[in-house]
């Protein structure tokens, strides 16, 4: 689509305006309405339970390759047990959430949209609507603080996962000396590298579920608008993870050095 | 009470309703009647706040609802029941789930009482012992059944129908018109239904009204209505194109 910049712009503004009230009525029910248990824990089953596969293998395979990586580079050096602890604080303040996010956008991110979505193209929503019941406290708000909740718990796990696999690899198949792995890993690794990056995630999942259920609320009549409010969705949420990753780089490494 | 004054409502450059006004008293049962595409549904939608008006005033028991925020029309919106043209029902829930979905958040009412109130629903829209079941295992003509039940199980003082009988045999189509007719009369419910089949006017409506060039064009009691000489009513009545659509 061709559209004239000053168009585009408004289109993008106009975006992020809807985004920032949806954001507010989420906040407004939140603090208002009272969190229905069994509709949060089973978005928690949904987002976090159903996504460990894919979670659990990107960290193991991120670990393996970053450790096998450092090590070919470090050896030249003379500095192979250090090569986990470069793992560790990548893997705890960037590689760990930022690709967990990607890949639970890329999973629950299109699912989010797609069932929103469909319930408004088949008039459920509208239904909701009428039953007295305003579709961001039924809908909106279980997905965003499930997504909140099992974003660093998922992140945590592929880190944890990361790092053990990278250890294997480095001691078994590497033939690095396992006890100066480990303590360097240590002495490397600290408590705010791992606060970071559960930070991140925590953010992460909220940027997920928000752009997910906003695409699904707007998205267009038809089978097309479905499909296309899914694809958005993953696209968005993975651009603004990995956009907003470098501010909060930044952020948090400056609140961090003055701490 | 419904009253609906000077209603205007486009989508883009494309009016849709200009300049509606009616009113409805409590317990009325009226039908709304018009070609496909004539705004009949958009109008419906705006009774019960699912759409803002552009202009004009829609008021229920006097109360101006068109400047409401979403969280203010919910209070509202508990007046009322909807029966959408495609049920709209839950896919994710069974038949008990959708019935009682009003009451899933009611804290003075047991998981019994809620079964309880849920099987008589069922009960009066003919579908006992479906409590279990799938919207996607049901038919059109069950699917539209749930959708009452789902719409009338807690006591609405108004009933909106929107296109009850589209995509439903003759048979299926009857026993929905005796439904609205027995809910109207069991539940005294105020009752609008918004269609374009003539049968279920006839039935249904104390009173019909016409939409027809984006404004209530007739609005009389159904006698009077069907025996009209106007030949805008008469063409509607009777099924009959115009010229230029036989050309096309």
């Amino acid at each position: 689509m061709n559209f004239p910049v000053n168009q585009r712009v408004r289109y993008v503004l106009s975006e992020f305006g809807q985004i920032t009230f949806l954001a507010r009525d989420i906040l407004l029910s939140v603090l208002t309405f009272k969190v229905v248990w069994r509709d949060l824990l089973f978005q928690i089953y949904s987002i976090g339970v159903k996504s460990q596969t894919v979670v659990l293998v990107t960290g193991a395979f991120t670990g393996m390759v970053l450790g096998a990586q450092t090590y070919f580079q470090f050896h030249k050096v003379k500095m192979d047990t250090a090569t986990l602890a470069v793992v560790s604080v990548s893997l705890c303040d960037e590689l760990g959430p930022v690709l967990t996010a990607l890949m639970v956008a890329g999973r629950v991110g299109a699912s989010i949209a797609a069932e929103i979505g469909t319930m408004r193209v088949t008039e459920q929503i509208d239904a909701l609507r009428t039953l007295a019941t305003h579709p961001v406290d039924y809908l909106v708000v279980p997905r965003i603080l499930a997504a909140h909740i099992a974003l660093p718990l998922l992140a945590m796990e592929s880190i944890v996962l990361g790092i053990s696999s990278s250890y294997l690899v480095g001691v078994h198949i590497l033939g690095i000396e396992p006890t100066y792995l480990w303590v360097n890993m240590l002495k490397y690794t600290h408590d705010t590298d791992v606060i970071i990056g559960l930070v991140k995630a925590f953010i992460y999942g909220g940027i997920i579920a928000l752009i997910g259920c906003y695409k699904g609320l707007t998205c267009g009549l038809g089978a097309e608008g479905v499909g296309l409010a899914t694809t958005e969705a993953v696209v968005y949420a993975s651009i603004t993870i990995l956009i907003s990753n470098f501010f909060l780089t930044l952020f948090l490494g400056k609140i961090v050095g003055l701490l | 009470m419904i009253e609906v004054r000077h209603l205007q409502k486009s989508f883009g450059t494309t009016k849709v309703l200009d300049d509606v006004s009616f009113r409805i008293e409590n317990g009325e049962s009226v039908v709304i009647i018009g070609r496909s595409g004539g705004g009949k549904s958009v109008l419906l939608k705006h009774l019960v706040g699912l759409l803002q008006p552009d202009a004009g005033e829609v008021l229920i028991d006097g109360e101006n609802i068109g400047p409401m925020s979403e969280r203010q029309l919910l209070r509202v919106r508990k007046k009322f029941g909807m029966v959408f043209q495609g049920a709209a029902l839950f896919d994710s829930m069974t038949v008990a789930e959708n019935v009682g979905f009003a009451f899933r958040n009611h804290e003075q009412l047991t998981a019994g009482e809620i079964a309880r109130r849920v099987a008589a629903a069922l009960e009066m829209v003919d579908l006992p012992g479906t409590q279990s079941r799938k919207p996607a295992e049901l038919s059109g003509g069950m699917r539209k059944r749930v959708g009452l039940a789902r719409a009338v199980i807690y006591e609405p003082q108004i009933v909106l129908y929107d296109e009850p009988t589209t995509g439903l045999d003759p048979i299926v189509s009857d026993s929905i018109d005796r439904l609205m007719m027995r809910v109207h009369e069991q539940l005294k419910v105020t009752t609008v239904v918004v269609t374009h089949d003539m049968r279920t006017a006839r039935r249904v409506g104390q009173r019909v009204m016409l939409l027809h060039e984006k404004k209530i064009y007739a609005n009389a009691a159904p006698q009077e209505f069907f025996e009209s000489r106007d030949p805008v009513v008469r063409q509607f009545v009777d099924g009959v194109a115009d010229e230029k659509e036989n050309i096309c």
